[in-house]
């Protein structure tokens, strides 16, 4: 059977590229599309897939990260199906690829110019805890009027003594547009203002794909007497590589029952042991 | 302070169309069944309206059920569109000869920053699954407030003017008694003091102790703050007990205007003769 490249029909692509242009000539600003069925669930990662295969070309080189990890079932089904539909490259090193597909991580090697992250995102409106209805989300985007998404992190401030968003914290997009960064940690949101590469959002589900254009000004939300923190891991060190200052995933230990950490970008991890002079 | 003598609002031949209307019923002196036109079926549920509001006076409107009286409260807090007529605010500035013509975001900033509006049901104006303490903060937020410190200090200083225990502002309204909820509501409509405050049937459904507290209430903030409020009410009691002046309204029109005292003592239409005689 005569399958197409990348899985989708050309005008489906057609299609999602230029709702993605339309995306980054708009920083933060959700644009409708066609969201199309794919061969994985949706809330699987259809989004951030959709913007994947509509822009692969031959030249690529495609990463998939789950979670930091490269390796995971999520991740591997979805390098699978891109490379048994592009024959393109693959890669685990962040900076060889071209295109990068995350799920819920910014990886911990900065991006560079004309790289692309595409981003899974399960719920894109950040306003969407305040308010149910869709058009008045779009009406209140129009308006700029966010003090739902501040209402929100204040309600935080006023139950648990300080805003508990770990992930998906919201940021405005070039001073224009409230953004839900998808499920990244805290962690992440700084990578993302002025940052070299280009950053692409898809939600399969909601079906909306927006962006964050190359050196774009992006600024988490904070009040005057509660500056953006992002999680510390100051004092603690990865226990398989040494590794200190990354985004740690927090485990038990099965045998001794002790709580270590490990650092959540695998790929990264592995590079940083490979080099010479490594800790480990 | 005013800029522009002592005129608060000023309402002009405003109307609220349901249905498209017909000539028949466009003509000042066309004879309506009630409020429906004969030819075309259009509700004029608020017809040719006009009015005045000074600084610091409580206005009262008064009607039956269906007379038109919250379909004017809802198109002065732009929550409904006006089908004709002018709305001038003096307290903010434009070069629109109307404020029904000022676009979303201006309208909102109205409503943010010099309309409060406390509404019949709780519901349409409280978060009711956010603390008390975050509901007030909305309205502070919206306002441009960014300091959680200084948002608390005033919910705390308008909670505890509306009667509701301190050590209960962490409670959503959904735990409140009516009562308490429209205090919250009243709280919340104060908080970044409005120079108008619009008040739709405040203490229908509370029960007479408490409707005689929420009335003092109003009394007390407006001899304190000096805010020009608009009364909408069905009980003729408490236009005599709050209101400077009164208009009565029947079947979308304004019937009669005048001093309180002068509308309950000697009323001059029919209706309003039947509304005073039957109550007092």
């Amino acid at each position: 059977m005569k399958q197409n490249y990348a899985f989708l029909d050309e005008n489906s692509k057609k299609e999602i590229r230029r709702k993605t242009l339309k995306a980054i000539a708009i920083p933060g600003y959700q644009v409708p599309f066609a969201s199309r069925e794919l061969p994985i669930a949706r809330g699987w990662g259809t989004g951030g897939l959709q913007l994947t295969l509509s822009l692969v070309g031959q030249s690529d080189t495609v990463k998939v990260i789950d979670q930091g990890s490269d390796e995971s079932v999520n991740a591997v089904n979805i390098r699978k199906l891109i490379q048994d539909t592009t024959d393109v490259k693959d890669t685990i090193h962040t900076d060889e690829a071209t295109l990068i597909q995350s799920r819920h991580r910014i990886p911990e090697v900065p991006l560079r110019p004309y790289q692309i992250l595409v981003l899974q995102v399960p719920l894109p409106e950040p306003l969407r805890p305040v308010e149910p209805s869709e058009r008045i989300t779009k009406m209140l985007h129009a308006d700029r009027e966010y003090s739902g998404a501040w209402l929100r992190l204040f309600e935080q401030i006023m139950k648990y003594g300080s805003i508990t968003d770990d992930a998906d914290y919201p940021v405005l997009v070039n001073g224009r547009y409230v953004m839900a960064p998808s499920p990244i940690p805290r962690f992440d949101n700084p990578k993302m203002e002025n940052n070299d590469g280009l950053i692409l959002l898809g939600a399969g589900r909601e079906k909306k794909i927006y962006a964050v254009p190359p050196y774009t000004k992006v600024t988490s939300l904070a009040f005057d007497d509660y500056p953006f923190e992002v999680e510390s891991f100051d004092d603690i060190t990865c226990r398989e590589s040494g590794l200190t200052g990354v985004y740690m995933d927090e485990l038990v230990d099965e045998e001794t029952g002790e709580t270590y950490y490990v650092a959540n970008d695998t790929s990264f991890m592995l590079e940083e042991m490979n080099k010479e002079g490594s800790v480990r | 302070m005013s800029k522009q003598g002592n005129i608060a609002l000023s309402v002009k031949n405003v109307s609220k169309l349901y249905g498209d209307g017909c000539a028949y019923c466009a003509a000042p002196d066309a004879t309506l069944d009630k409020n429906i036109c004969p030819e075309c079926r259009t509700v004029h549920a608020c017809r040719d309206v006009s009015f005045d509001l000074h600084n610091g006076e409580i206005l009262g409107v008064v009607g039956e059920s269906g007379s038109g009286k919250s379909t004017l409260m809802k198109m002065l807090y732009f929550d409904q569109e006006a089908s004709h007529g002018t709305y001038h605010i003096d307290d903010f500035d434009s070069s629109e000869s109307s404020v029904f013509g000022l676009s979303g975001q201006a309208k909102r900033k109205i409503r943010n920053e010099i309309l409060g509006m406390v509404y019949q049901n709780p519901v349409y104006g409280l978060k009711m699954d956010f603390s008390s303490m975050s509901n007030i903060a909305e309205k502070l937020i919206a306002a441009g407030s960014r300091n959680v410190g200084e948002m608390t200090g005033t919910g705390d200083h308008f909670l505890d003017k509306v009667n509701i225990p301190l050590n209960r502002k962490f409670d959503p309204p959904a735990n409140f008694s009516g009562g308490m909820q429209q205090r919250v509501q009243i709280a919340k409509a104060l908080s970044n003091y409005p120079p108008v405050l619009l008040l739709d049937e405040v203490t229908t459904g509370l029960d007479l102790s408490v409707q005689a507290d929420v009335l003092e209430l109003i009394k007390e903030i407006q001899r304190e703050m000096g805010i020009s409020m608009v009364v909408v009410s069905h009980d003729l009691a408490i236009i005599r007990m709050l209101c400077d002046r009164t208009m009565v309204m029947l079947n979308g029109e304004v019937i009669e205007a005048g001093i309180t005292d002068q509308i309950l003592e000697d009323p001059q239409h029919a209706y309003t003769q039947q509304l005073v005689y039957s109550i007092l």
